[in-house]
């Protein structure tokens, strides 16, 4: 039996999904390009994937920049815009400190070049302070990159807030929203955002396929240079079975938004409240609401949180400790130090991320399974410090 | 029977794994990270990370992966970069600086591997940890005690890197190689169809690549202050930079022209001095040693007749041996040996078995 509990990692691509890229890619070979039949066919599948995509986040299809998923979406909309920008002489670019490696990587390369950079800080709710935007930013700063929802703890930012506060001082402002599009309902106009990223494989798409929405006026430079393919905004063939595989995602995902939400959120609770019952020394990280309704964080004292995911995997539950990186190794989460969680708390936190194929009876076995698990790890941890 | 093995991607302990889930056991692989091994790979970790050794990098890791993947059993990479930095590491730069020679192997396997990766493993329920090195443990029977015994094969017996392990750690170690040949090692690893079947071995320390342990120490503190070189009688010879680049024994990089070659006889780590001399000079027929452990777990009595090996590739010396109090040793060597370097091990056998061992003062 295994229990899939990661899906802010990665989630299962839909049986409908999985179909139709294995019917683009035998049977619609065209480059979008050609100007011939074949060439219109694989140009025909992308308007429509466009337009689906388009339609889940409420944006012109226009303004969608098909990419190869949240990292390129990311590094175009930052690289992007400062390339776009430096002519003007802004040199200052801000994001929140719990960001994911995609800004704050990007961000330390450009800081590199010369770009001043500023992070913001999180309380221990996991929410940036509009406040501290309001004093970092200046006339020099040309975007503000602030996600949408937290990868690790799911909390939402306020984004509308940080995006007004952005705009009153001339800044543009991304949202790397692949935690929260296909999750909660997305509206590009409502948050008031100007760039937007976002990834299929979250939302039961394909790996390898995303998008970055760029609002119609919005200056960003290409960072892949080559044909003019997308607009002339991102060269390259176009993964044509890929987008197409993103564009029934996105449909599907907006047909049952609603619905599939309110499911995760009281199976997640649900979850949630067992846990904290039936595991002494357990708390969850960062604040309760607002939060995308799949995920949950939850510390459990004198746990080393790496132990606990090995031993949840060797009983068939999959979970994560965060962000895991190239190498497959477990490290203390940036998200919860910058939230200024102390040190074994950092260490001794999974995230639990609930998804489509999840139901009542993997929350029942993993909240029968836990107790015991955490009892043999606490009782070799209290051995060690005796000895 | 589950059992977890210390998997560094060598064939050594992939085919440790191999034998392991052929006998039937529930195998779980472990690799330790002790360090950034990705970071010092790639661009964006910035001007101060610099490659470690050749061994134990990103590479080690994919191929313990790989390994893991055609066993089919599940593998996963551990987080011991704190653990190594404090034990391991530590004491490679404390004992430089003391004028002495580490041998951070023991520690890994003493502190790490049977330490922190045994209590690991127990809370996931499993009883060994098995790793791939050539030396064997046996329950005798007559005294209910762990035997550790050399591996079989002479040429590549480890049994000198695991003298420290107590009989509690003993009786949860599992060296599923240990009575193998190396070339049947390799053999079972084309049987298994492990790609690291003709993976060269590795024989430096993991963690500072060849000839680069001088910069290595300096950048974690060693002092580079220098001081005199001085002969045997006390006459200044010369100067050197820092008394962590030498080892007692060492001939090359004095930087000194004599008629006779002239070997590094002692390092003054309170004077920063270093003191040469003719090989003659490096003669000793007798040492002590600190920090005893001695594997049965009691003390033998003294006048006992072993075998004892100073340096990982000595040619082991008849010796008999004297227990001093409060866990020192010393030994006395039927013949002189050369260069007996303080910081290193001596390692004292009966026949095939370790009888125990301790830091050479």
């Amino acid at each position: 039996m295994r229990i899939y509990f990661d899906h802010n990692a990665t989630t299962p691509v839909d049986a409908a999904v999985a179909e139709t890229i294995a019917r683009v890619m035998t049977g619609e070979f065209g480059n979008a390009s050609s100007v011939h039949h074949f060439g219109q066919r694989a140009k025909a599948i992308l308007d429509e994937a466009r337009s689906a995509v388009a339609a889940l986040i409420a944006a012109e299809p226009s303004e969608i920049v098909f990419t190869s998923g949240g990292t390129e979406s990311d590094n175009f909309a930052l690289r992007g815009v400062a390339e776009a920008l430096e002519p003007t002489g802004k040199r200052h670019l801000i994001a929140s400190g719990i960001e994911h490696e995609a800004v704050l990587v990007t961000l330390r390369a450009l800081a590199r070049r010369g770009w001043k950079t500023t992070l913001l800080p999180v309380d221990h709710s996991g929410i940036v302070d509009p406040a501290s935007l309001t004093a970092a930013i200046t006339d020099d700063t040309a975007v503000v990159s602030v996600m949408h929802a937290n990868n690790e703890i799911g909390t939402i930012q306020p984004v509308e807030t940080l995006a007004s506060i952005a705009h009153d001082r001339g800044a543009l402002f991304h949202t790397d929203a692949v935690q929260s599009v296909g999750k909660i309902p997305v509206d590009v106009r409502a948050l008031g955002v100007d760039l937007l990223s976002l990834s299929a494989h979250k939302f039961n798409g394909p790996k390898g396929t995303g998008a970055l929405w760029i609002k119609r006026g919005a200056r960003v430079t290409s960072i892949l240079t080559g044909g003019k393919h997308e607009r002339n905004r991102r060269a390259g063939t176009e993964n044509v079975p890929g987008i197409a595989g993103l564009g029934v995602a996105a449909q599907l995902a907006q047909k049952k938004l609603t619905g599939e939400a309110t499911r995760l959120g009281a199976l997640r609770n649900r979850l949630e409240e067992a846990i904290l019952a039936r595991v002494p020394g357990t708390a969850i990280n960062g604040s309760r609401e607002p939060r995308v309704p799949n995920t949950t964080n939850i510390s459990f004292e004198a746990v080393e949180a790496e132990s606990l995911l090995i031993a949840l995997d060797l009983e068939g539950v999959a979970v994560s400790t965060g962000s895991a990186c190239s190498s497959g190794t477990l490290e203390p989460s940036h998200v919860l130090r910058a939230m200024g969680l102390p040190s074994p708390r950092t260490q001794n936190s999974i995230r639990l991320s609930l998804g489509a194929g999840n139901t009542d009876a993997d929350v029942d076995f993993v909240v029968a399974k836990l107790p015991a698990i955490v009892d043999k790890l606490r009782s070799l941890t209290r051995a060690k410090v005796r000895a | 029977m589950r059992v977890v093995v210390a998997m560094s991607g060598g064939v050594d302990s992939s085919v440790a794994a191999g034998l392991l889930v052929r006998a039937g056991h529930d195998v779980i692989g472990m690799s330790m990270q002790l360090y950034d091994q990705a970071g010092s790979q790639t661009s964006d970790a910035g001007p101060s990370s610099r490659a470690f050794g050749t061994c134990c990098t990103i590479d080690d890791l994919h191929d313990a992966r790989r390994v893991a993947a055609t066993l089919g059993i599940p593998h996963y990479i551990v987080n011991f970069e704190r653990e190594f930095a404090d034990t391991v590491i530590s004491n490679f730069v404390d004992e430089y600086a003391s004028g002495r020679t580490p041998i951070p192997c023991v520690h890994c396997n003493g502190d790490l591997k049977f330490a922190t990766l045994v209590s690991r493993a127990e809370g996931l329920g499993a009883d060994f940890v098995a790793t791939g090195h050539y030396a064997q443990v046996d329950l005798d029977p007559a005294s209910g005690r762990y035997l550790l015994k050399r591996g079989t094969d002479p040429a590549k017996d480890q049994s000198y890197f695991l003298f420290t392990l107590t009989q509690e750690q003993l009786s949860h170690a599992m060296f599923p190689v240990g009575a193998l040949d190396k070339a049947v090692v390799r053999d079972r690893a084309r049987e298994l169809g492990l790609l690291v079947a003709e993976k060269p071995d590795s024989h430096e320390i993991c963690f500072v690549a060849s000839g680069e342990h001088t910069s290595f120490l300096e950048e974690r503190g060693t002092s580079a202050r220098g001081g005199a070189i001085r002969d045997v009688t006390g006459k200044t010879v010369g100067t050197h930079g820092g008394i962590h680049r030498f080892t007692v024994g060492q001939r090359k990089g004095l930087g000194l022209s004599s008629p006779i070659p002239l070997y590094v006889v002692a390092l003054d780590a309170a004077n920063q001095t270093v003191t040469v001399g003719p090989k003659e000079s490096l003669e000793r027929s007798e040492l002590t040693a600190s920090r005893v452990n001695w594997i049965a777990g009691t003390a033998p009595t003294s006048g006992t007749r072993v075998t004892a090996r100073i340096r990982h590739r000595h040619q082991e010396a008849a010796a008999t041996l004297t227990p001093l109090p409060d866990d020192r040793v010393r030994v006395t060597f039927d013949e002189p040996q050369y260069a007996v370097a303080p910081g290193q091990a001596v390692v004292m056998y009966d026949g095939q078995v370790v009888v125990g061992g301790g830091w050479i003062d």
